[in-house]
């Protein structure tokens, strides 16, 4: 009886939005593991099995995860990870030991926190060692149990790989590849990188003591695979308390993804880039429009998250700048055509800026040099506009050469948009000789 | 006008509050409050928020975590200049001054995350933990791994976290080479001039009408406007100004309403805070001291750049005036302007082209020691011996910066200089020793 009351149970409005949103951030925010993974069974099975080798059989092991930023390498080994410590015998047995690149920038750091991680600290007390190879293989022979016939096997996993390549002697991972090729104790190394090119990193010894296995996840998605994608981060699970409003909301994401506008504008978003975080990105400005007045996702949600991804950011600083600033940007892109993108200095400019106010009758814009340099610094404070290398410090700040970094067609956007823009000012930047 | 702003989880007063103090800014608030969601709900791990100067980003972002009362650290990294200052004012921020004497003198990033971790499992999140980074384009200098680490510290320390950088350069310009975790991009646009106008006037003075001053913000904000938007700038200039605005009213000559009578007091007055007050020529102090002194007394205000028109010794006036020539005249034309009998000067064909860009758009152009002294000897007009004086001039001619060294020190025997000086000042002391220094410039030719 209770059974069936919890299966119709209604949670108001309020109490199921907040449930949605808690549950969809997690998901897309926290990156919460998928129940099984998406689109990379073959990849999972292949590390499942090696991991497995080296936690219940003891064999050595080392992997490399290569692919681009987001493409979910991360979540991979996560989700590899849970699956392989639901086996009782491993979870008893393996040691977990997680470095970053961005974290441990020396080897000596990550020294302590491989010691830290293994609980070791007490161990090795105040010892000195003479060199790297002497203390983890003295952390190693630490882990060795009662009977002294086998050591625990230790997962290494490292992340942002390519930085650990980059430290002195590549003392860490020679060491850890050659205990993985020794047998003096059973470890895994699993590195995960965004670079496709990392054995070039790998010194000759180092590289020589590696598998060479890699585990790509370049992503090979079609747009169907894609849309469904979509769908599925945006699905409410099975278990979610209200049923009935769980089943409007899969509903409305289906109708969602079949909209045209809607497509349009995920198709869009696929030929950018096809991986997890720019999709999360997207439907995470999506999901912040749900509220209780609006308890589902519309399409013009979809619509107005995707302007907000693609627009261009110079073209919006260039819609805030004052008008002599702006009549400025326009001089240098005169100059620009002129001279074909040779460098200019403030003199240039503003040389140029007086032939414009010659042509003028009023002199609204006549502003004094200190004025206008000022107006000049502040571009170069936006870095709208970059000194040209070498040579700073000995000319004077009217005569450094500095090159333009915006485009003729984001000037030209920026002053379709501009508010209140003179009509001579837009009529001297539309001509064609200054 | 302005729309309430509502969300579950906080407490509607609160939310007026917020309202209240970020006038036209109800869109980026709203946006920001749904992105943040419920205090206990998980957000976007980093946010990178651009926009002008004084566009009201971190105002927006304090008033909410102020009034909200989420637990956040604010941190300038024009402050936090190495990266114990900067763990060590998270940590004090959001766990207290315990948490902070934890980090070893130099801390890493690895000791930061560590005691982080270490701190959270006694004071796990119930509500999201904000961090907001001022200035951000400072971090691109700093450690290169430290921007890539901030922008997922809520992965790595495995918190309910989440990163705000404020800054003034668009993203494009933050990207390391190798990439990094992307943020979710939100952009803060300029106020309009109605912003501007109904900001500015918030802050009337009690015993004027709200109109008047409306009236005064709208006359400075004519002059200014086109110059500047910033919102700071032109709030500093409203609070300079208006004692002189409200001159001829407290005099009785004029009333509130007679606007063109009050346009013309002060319109020439705005005129010449923008060359002075506003670029920093003269301290705010100076101005209103002006201001107070009657207009006969005031005359000219000495601003900065008026004090490098140092009184120069006669012999030096004409070497400063033979570098400017040096400078900025071609070399092959000395013998033009310096010679008594001179040839023609033929033109070939290659200078003929590249005439068009006059020496005064480049800027000026190194010539060794030996030239200055033979343009010197021709345009001083008495004979002079070369003396270890001249030479000792050359060199405080250097120190004063309006010479520069251009040679390495290394080289003795043939120094090369530039001339450092504008136009307007090499006229200006060229008067005082009756010299036309326009007959003999290449340029004006």
């Amino acid at each position: 009886m209770s059974k069936r009351k919890a299966k119709y149970a209604h949670l108001p409005i309020g109490e199921s939005i907040t449930q949605v949103q808690s549950m969809l951030r997690e998901r897309l925010c926290n990156q919460r593991l998928p129940d099984k993974p998406e689109g990379t069974e073959a990849q999972h099975k292949h590390l499942l099995e090696l991991l497995r080798r080296t936690a219940i059989h003891g064999e050595s092991n080392s992997v490399l995860i290569v692919g681009p930023r987001g493409a979910g390498k991360t979540m991979l080994l996560k989700c590899v990870l849970r699956d392989l410590l639901e086996d009782k015998e491993a979870q008893k047995s393996l040691l977990q030991v997680h470095l970053n690149g961005l974290l441990q920038t020396d080897d000596r750091i990550a020294l302590k926190e491989i010691t830290r991680q293994l609980h070791l600290e007490n161990v090795v007390g105040d010892k000195v060692f003479g060199s790297f190879a002497e203390n983890l293989a003295f952390l190693l022979e630490a882990l060795k149990k009662g009977d002294r016939s086998s050591s625990r096997p230790v997962l290494f996993i490292l992340d942002e790989f390519d930085l650990f390549a980059h430290h002195k002697n590549q003392t860490l991972l020679y060491n850890l590849l050659d205990v993985s090729q020794s047998a003096q104790a059973p470890i895994a190394v699993v590195g995960i990188t965004c670079r496709l090119d990392v054995l070039e990193l790998l010194e000759k010894r180092v590289k020589s003591r590696f598998s060479h296995r890699q585990i790509h996840l370049l992503s090979s998605l079609t747009f169907t695979q894609y849309l469904q994608r979509v769908q599925s981060q945006l699905s409410l699970p099975q278990d979610f308390p209200d049923v009935k409003f769980a089943q409007d909301w899969n509903d409305s994401i289906k109708t969602l993804c079949e909209d045209k506008s809607a497509e349009e504008a995920l198709r869009r978003h696929f030929n950018s880039s096809k991986d997890f975080r720019s999709l999360h990105i997207l439907l995470m400005l999506c999901l912040s429009r749900v509220t209780v007045a609006k308890p589902v996702i519309k399409p013009a949600d979809l619509l107005e998250a995707s302007r907000l991804c693609f627009v261009d950011a110079k073209a919006n600083m260039l819609h805030g700048l004052s008008i002599l600033e702006l009549c400025l940007i326009i001089a240098m892109k005169h100059l620009n055509d002129v001279y074909e993108g040779e460098p200019f200095n403030l003199q240039m400019v503003h040389n140029e800026f007086k032939k414009f106010l010659q042509r003028k009758s009023n002199s609204m814009y006549n502003f004094e040099q200190p004025v206008i340099m000022k107006a000049f610094e502040h571009l170069q404070q936006l870095e709208l506009i970059r000194p040209v290398d070498g040579s700073a410090a000995k000319t004077q700040k009217e005569y450094q050469l500095m090159r333009l970094m915006l485009d003729h067609s984001q000037i030209m956007e920026a002053l379709q948009k501009y508010p209140l823009c003179p009509t001579d000012v837009k009529q001297w930047a539309m001509s064609a000789f200054g | 006008m302005t729309s309430v702003l509502q969300h579950p989880g906080y407490d509607e007063e609160k939310l007026r509050r917020v309202t209240e103090q970020t006038p036209c800014r109800e869109a980026q608030t709203g946006l920001l409050l749904s992105l943040m969601g419920q205090p206990q709900q998980y957000s976007y791990p980093s946010i990178f928020v651009y926009g002008h100067r004084a566009s009201g980003k971190s105002h927006v972002m304090q008033v909410l975590l102020k009034e909200l009362e989420l637990p956040h650290a604010t941190i300038s990294c024009v402050e936090c200049v190495s990266n114990a200052l900067l763990f060590e004012k998270m940590l004090l921020s959001l766990f207290g001054c315990e948490a902070a004497s934890l980090l070893p003198r130099t801390p890493s990033l690895s000791d930061f995350v560590r005691v982080y971790r270490h701190q959270c499992v006694d004071s796990p999140a119930t509500q999201t933990r904000y961090i907001v980074m001022e200035k951000a384009e400072l971090l691109r200098d700093a450690d290169v791994n430290l921007l890539p680490a901030l922008l997922r510290l809520q992965e790595l320390v495995d918190d309910n976290l989440t990163v705000i950088l404020l800054s003034e350069i668009t993203w494009d310009k933050f990207r390391p080479n190798t990439g990094c975790y992307e943020p979710l991009v939100l952009h803060f646009p300029d106020y309009s001039k109605g912003d501007l106008q109904q900001i500015l006037s918030r802050d009337s003075h009690p015993s004027y009408s709200a109109d008047f001053y409306s009236s005064y913000i709208n006359i400075l904000l004519g002059v200014f406007y086109s110059v500047c938007r910033d919102l700071r700038e032109l709030h500093h200039l409203a609070a300079l100004n208006f004692s002189k605005f409200c001159e001829p009213l407290a005099e009785g000559k004029v009333k509130e309403s007679d606007t063109h009578k009050l346009w013309r007091n002060i319109e020439p007055h705005l005129k010449k805070a923008m060359q002075t007050v506003y670029l920093r020529e003269v301290s705010s102090l100076q101005w209103e001291q002006m201001q107070q002194m009657e207009e006969k007394e005031a005359g000219a205000l000495k601003g900065l750049s008026a004090h490098t028109h140092v009184e120069l010794p006669y012999y030096s006036k004409f070497l400063l005036i033979a570098a400017y020539l040096a400078s900025y005249n071609p070399a092959r034309t000395d013998k033009r302007f310096f010679l008594k009998h001179h040839g023609k000067i033929k033109k070939t064909n290659f200078l003929k082209k590249n005439e068009k860009t006059s020496n005064h758009l480049l800027g000026p152009k190194p010539f060794p020691l030996d030239r200055l002294l033979a343009v010197f000897y021709s345009v001083v007009d008495s004979r002079v011996a070369p003396s270890a004086s001249i030479f000792s001039q050359i060199s405080s001619l250097v120190t004063l910066q309006l010479l520069t060294q251009v040679s390495h020190d290394d080289q003795l025997d043939a120094p090369k200089y530039k001339c450092a000086v504008s136009l307007d000042f090499i006229s200006a002391i060229s008067r005082t020793v009756n010299f036309d220094i326009v007959k003999y410039l290449y340029d004006f030719l």
